[in-house]
Order: structure tokens, then sequence, then C-alpha cells
């Protein structure tokens, strides 16, 4: 098989085996749960419900008018305890419906999709919407803004992400493993919408189990597999396209500009759930690793329910524990409390040990221009990191700043450890607070 | 009041590669030429390699003391510098000279720009240099197996026969490569030399390319002028400066075109002072003019980005 692949990038120690062969466990549901009312990139949403009502599980709480946006839906049937402003992981606070779980599990009736053949686009992307899908990769971009471009736009291909570059994470891969058939039916479904034929799902090489169920299970369908070198970040849109397809998506363009739209292959599978099964995303699998994690493992959670309760299920030392991380180590989220509850973008929680960080003290830039060569974009991040010290935040942007897509590359190749992703963030932010 | 976890942005991972490790690579890769000086040159060359390193590291203690930096003699730089700098200059040059060229290679070379990561030029060659234009005639005086004699690209320069220069009998080729003649401490061993470019290059601290374009190069344009290629390659400081010294991070550019292009003009330099300039030998000074244009380099070969080209 052909290997794919990008230039530039780094290959951190993968940390897959502790979890790449443990099946997805169910993880028992919670006395209560809390579902935050910004769960995408947009604006945030307003409950539909109230104090003291009864909601089933599966029933939509919370919309909103706004254009980026998507709904949530209670992961249990149960009774509304509280609504206020909590702390959630993406940072900062959000209004939180607080559900008391009757263990009940009485589902909401369902809406679906009832005859695929017949479905129009527009009754399809409504029904993505209304099921609240969002891009579990952890960008949580409203999925169904995302599969309808611009019509002054040609999509020819749709490309899965199945590469899952992050170190640590399996919950993609298990999924592709486990049920590559809801994938492929979640293609197909995309590809509906999208109008169009070609589909390639694209994998690291590091997952052959994957590769292989995937590859069987998309035998007669036309759905493509693209075998993709293990090089982090090989699930950057940007160079996905590049590795799989050799287009590049121009600077500060979006992947349709050249006629391409990328999706997780977790999205493809929640669209499929959606959509047929009726099921509106309320739940992910969630991998749990990091040296002070006794149990890693992969896990079917809630959302809604709180970090600590899966970092005791899978046995946490937290006196080892250096850092909790949503989402992978290169780009996840730090945490700085674990009484926070799992959204539709975590795909990881990672107990990290010091010996995991690694954190010692910065040192002189030596120039050894490994930084550079790391860089998927081809920016120069040690230049970056020596404007920012000056504040020569104008400069930055002069020299493609905003092109950044913060994949962490330079900062963890650096053997001086000099903080340049740091650099480049609060450049960005700047210069944002800047243009206002 | 619940403990508020460590923040901090992402990437919350970092290689286990520091700085020290990079040095020390470079300090390994070293060790097979430093034993063929001393197959060559007997004790001699230690003792030679270890009074240049303990200068340059005391010198660097008393500059950092002085500059209220953080003591960093054990970070693997000043070793390098050391054990460089011994290794450009011939064996039995009086220590006092040694000891002056070594604290010059680092206050003058490395610390007076601010110390690590701040030169322009590397310090070895800096203190060489210095020495060259200080004592002329101890810095050109080399001896093998107890007699004085041209080095063979002084024959050459001069037109003398091979068998007047300091060159081991027998084939001249193979003498060369293994490095039984007279030069300069570290430099005669041609496959020593390579031996750690090669440790180097597979532990990802030196692009291939860089040694391989300079010694190309030299072998192209010595060969159209005329001279003996082979020999201009083997013999000299051209391994040497090209492995180890047109690699030193800090003094060339980190741009991945930028380093193709500072390793031509190393190559030109060398050659054109070998053949037309006043000494045989060129390597110190051509890595040392590129070294000054290498800023300029950096500014002009920066690489397109990634999306640019589509536009």
């Amino acid at each position: 098989m052909k290997l794919f692949t990008f230039r530039g990038g780094v290959h951190p120690p993968e940390n897959k085996a502790q979890t790449e062969n443990k099946e997805i466990e169910v993880f028992s549901v919670s006395k209560t749960l809390y579902v935050p009312m910004l769960q995408h990139i947009g604006a945030p949403l307003e409950p539909n419900v109230k104090v003291g009502d009864r909601v089933l599980k599966g029933q939509k709480i919370a919309d909103s008018e706004a254009f980026v946006s998507s709904p949530v839906h209670s992961p249990v049937s149960g009774v509304v305890k509280k609504i206020e402003v909590m702390p959630f992981p993406l940072s900062g606070k959000v209004k939180t419906v607080v559900i008391e779980n009757d263990e009940k599990e009485e589902w909401a009736e369902l809406t679906k999709i009832k005859n695929l053949e017949k479905a129009t686009k527009e009754e399809l992307l409504a029904m993505v919407r209304e099921k609240g899908i969002v891009g579990v990769g952890g960008a949580c971009f409203p999925t169904h803004i995302k599969l309808n471009p611009p019509k002054d736009v040609t999509i020819d291909v749709l490309l899965l992400n199945g590469a899952e570059c992050e170190p640590y994470l399996n919950s993609d891969n298990r999924l592709m493993i486990e049920e590559p058939h809801k994938i492929v039916e979640g293609i197909k479904i995309i590809n509906k919408i999208l109008g169009i034929s070609r589909a390639v799902v694209g994998i690291e090489d590091n997952k052959t189990e994957a590769i292989e169920k995937m590859t069987k299970a998309c035998e007669g369908t036309g759905i493509e597999v693209a075998m993709l070198k293990t090089q982090y970040p090989q699930g950057g849109e940007k160079q996905l396209i590049k590795a799989v397809l050799d287009r590049d998506v121009p600077s500060g363009g979006l992947p349709s500009a050249v006629g391409v739209v990328v999706q997780n292959t977790g999205t493809a599978g929640a669209i499929y759930e959606g959509l047929v099964e009726g099921k509106p995303l309320i739940e992910k699998i969630v991998t749990v690793s990091g040296k002070a994690v006794e149990r890693p493992s992969n896990l079917k959670v809630r959302i809604g329910t709180m970090f600590s309760e899966i970092l005791d299920y899978a046995g946490t030392n937290r006196e080892s524990m250096d850092k909790l991380v949503m989402g992978g180590p290169m780009m996840g989220m730090a945490q700085h409390t674990e009484n926070v509850p799992v959204v539709k973008g975590t795909s990881g929680l990672l107990a990290l040990t010091k010996e995991e960080t690694n954190p010692y003290k910065p040192k002189s830039c030596i120039l050894c221009g490994k930084c550079v060569k790391a860089c998927p974009i081809n920016l120069l991040p040690n230049m970056y990191a020596k404007l920012a010290r000056f504040k020569q935040w104008e400069e930055m942007g002069k020299n493609h700043l905003m092109d950044c897509i913060e994949c962490g590359s330079c900062s963890y190749i650096c053997p001086a450890n000099r903080p340049l992703t740091e650099a480049i963030k609060i450049g960005k932010a700047k210069l944002r607070t800047m243009k206002k | 009041m619940e403990k508020i976890l460590k923040m901090g942005p992402s990437p919350h991972i970092r290689t286990k590669e520091r700085v020290e490790d990079v040095m020390y690579d470079v300090v390994i890769a070293l060790v097979p030429a430093l034993l063929m000086a001393v197959y060559v040159f007997g004790m001699r060359a230690l003792t030679v390699t270890v009074t240049a390193v303990l200068s340059c590291m005391v010198t660097e203690w008393i500059c950092q003391k002085a500059m209220k930096q953080e003591i960093a003699i054990f970070d693997g730089s000043a070793i390098i510098t050391g054990i460089l700098y011994a290794f450009v200059i011939p064996a039995f040059m009086p220590i006092p000279y040694i000891i002056v060229g070594s604290v010059v290679s680092i206050a003058l070379g490395k610390m007076v720009f601010g110390g690590l990561g701040h030169n322009i030029f590397n310090p070895a060659l800096v203190g060489r240099a210095f020495v060259q234009a200080s004592w002329p005639v101890a810095i050109t005086t080399f001896y093998y197996d107890g007699s004085a004699g041209a080095t063979v690209l002084d024959a050459m320069k001069r037109g003398l026969d091979l068998d007047t220069s300091l060159l081991q009998g027998g084939n001249p080729y193979v003498q060369a490569l293994i490095g039984r003649m007279g030069g300069c401490l570290g430099e005669t061993s041609a496959i020593a030399i390579l031996i750690g470019g090669i440790y180097l290059i597979k532990k990802k601290q030196v692009d291939w390319k860089v040694p391989a374009i300079i010694i190309g190069t030299v072998f192209l344009l010595t060969a159209l002028a005329g001279a003996n290629p082979l020999l201009h390659i083997l013999s000299g400081g051209l391994f040497l400066g090209a492995f180890f010294m047109a690699t030193d991070m800090v003094t060339s550019p980190y741009t991945e075109k930028g380093k193709i292009y500072y390793a031509i003009g190393i190559g030109i330099l060398i050659s054109a002072i070998r053949l037309k300039g006043g000494y045989p030998e060129g390597t110190a000074f051509a890595i040392l003019i590129m070294n000054g244009v290498v800023p300029i380099i950096n500014r002009y070969t920066a690489p397109k980005k990634f999306g640019e080209v589509a536009k």
C-alpha cells in the first residue's frame, strides 16, 4: 500500500499501546450530569427547560437562533436540578444544565430519516443539525455548516480523518475497529449531502487493525482507504489534504477552496447514529490514559459526566499527575480542575506525569533550526519567539503568523525548550484584539 | 478549597532531547578523530586537547561569573569549542599559544556576543584566526614522525613533489584517508572524521547536504582547475570543517535552502583560497567569511509558506 505524508512535523512517542487493544467499555452512567450550553464553536445556547422539569434521554434541552450553533440533548432521563454558570473544559465558565439521573433510561421520541434514498439534501442537513452533530475530533465546528459549502465552490472529494495523529488517543481507532460499518454508512450519507461520489479515509500506518477493518467495510462501496505515515500532525486538515490529494489549501483559505470537505471518522459515525438510528450526540468515546492512570481504557461516556468520575474509574494517582489534559498532548487543553464535564469535543482525558510533560527551564536558542524543519506550514517559529519578546506583534502578523495551525510541533521539538507555540498564541491573540 | 491543577498552553509534552544532548552528540562524534590524533601524534594530542578544553571551560566560567550569567560550562558547548580549537592547530605548537587561543575562542568568539546561541562566528575558528595573526610561524610549523616539513596542501601549492611533504610513504590517497601525515591535530584522518560525521547525520544533528556540498564543490572546482581533487579533499581541514564547523548550528543558517547556499559558498571560498589565495589552506577563513553572511542568507531563504503557491 502506498504511504502518504506531508512535509515537516514531528514524531513524539506514540503511547498508543496502552489503549489500542482495549475494547470500548460502556461507562456506567452517573447520578448527576452537567451539560454545558457551549459545546461547539459559535454562540452559546439558551436552555429550553426549567429547574424541576422532567427531561427524557435524547430530548433537546437547548438551542439557539444563531447561524453557527448546534443544539444539545439530555444524556439521560431525569429531572433538571439546577441551571447555573459553572466551569467547563473549554476554559472559563458557561451556563450548565444539571440533570439528576432517574436511571430509567427513558428515551424521548426520536425523529429519524425514514427513507435515506428519497431524502433531500436540505432534509438531511436539517437532521444533522437537529441531532447536535459537531466535529467530534475536538474543534467542534457544527457539522451541518461544514457540509453545506458556499454555492461558488465545487467539492469533489470527501476526506475522512482517521489519522488520529495525537499520541495516546485511540477513540477514533477503536471506533474504526469495532464499528466500521457505521462510519461507512455515515460517509455515504455525507456524500449524498455533498452530491459527490469520491471519499477517501486516511488512517496512519500504526493502526493496522483499523486499516484492515475499514478496508473490508469499504469493499464494494467505492470508498478508498489511504495509509498515512505516522507523523504528527498528519490529521491536520491542510496536512491531510496535502498528503492524500497533493492539494495546497491556500493561505487563509478553507479546504473547500481546493474542492475538499474534511470530516472526522467519528463524526461520520455520529451522522449514521443520528440520522439512521435517530440517536442525538449524547455519548462520546473517550481514551483515558497517561502514566498517572493505572487502568488506561477506552470508555463510551455520556456527555455531562464529570472528569473526576472517569479518573476515579481509571485509577488515577493524583499525586503523580502533573497535568490533566482534555484531548491529545499536542493540542489538547490543560484543565485547572477535574470537576468539569465531558463535552462533544472530548476525545481523550490524559493524566500526565512529570516524566511525560518533561518540564525544564528554557535555555538560549542555539539556532538549530529543528523548529523550522518541523513546522508543517513552513513558518519560522524561532523568529516569532524573538519578535514576541520585543512585542513586535504587527511584524509577526506581516510574517504570516495567522497561518500557524498551533500544532505545537516547534515547541515539542525545541531542545532548548523555548516557548515557541506559546509566543505564537500570544501574538495571535494580540493581533486579534488589535484588529477590533 | 480544591486543588488547582497546573495549567499552561499546549503542547503538553516535550522531547527528551535537550541542548546538552545535542552538544554531547557532537563531542561523541569527535572521539574517533581524537583517537586518530593520538595514533598519529602520540600523547601530545591528548595534552593539547585537554589543555584547550580546560582553558575554554575556565574562560567560560570567568566570563559567566563576570556577566552574572548562570554557570553553564558543562552544557558541552565549551568542550566542543576546546576540542575543535585543538583540532585546528598544529600538534606541537607551544602550550602558552594554545591557551591564549582557547581564551580568545571563548571570550571573543562567544561570550562577548552574549554567550551560547548569540555568537556570529565559530568560536574555535576565531581562536585559530587570532593565533594565525599573532604567531604566523607557529601555526604553520608542522611535524610528523619527529621531522618538520610541508603539509600536502603546502606542497601542492608550491608545486613540490609529494615525497617531500609530511605524507607517509605508500599510496598517497590511502595514507591521506587514514591520516598518516603532518597537519593540524585533528584534521589529518578523513576516515575518522567521516565516521563521526555519519554518527551526527544518523542522530539528525547534521544535515548531510552541508558536508556533501562543501566537499563536492571543492572536489569539482579543484578538478576543473587541474589540481588533484582527491588529495584536495582528503588533506587539510576540509573534512573537519565540512562536518563539524560548517554544521555548527549557531553559526550556520537555520533554513533548509540557506544551508545549501551556505555550503556552496564555503566550497567556492575554500577552493579559491587554496588555488589562488596566499595560503595553502582556506577552510577556516572560508567558514568565518560565510558565518558573517548567515543572517542575510536566513533572511532571503525563508521557506515558502504552505499554501502560498496555490494562490
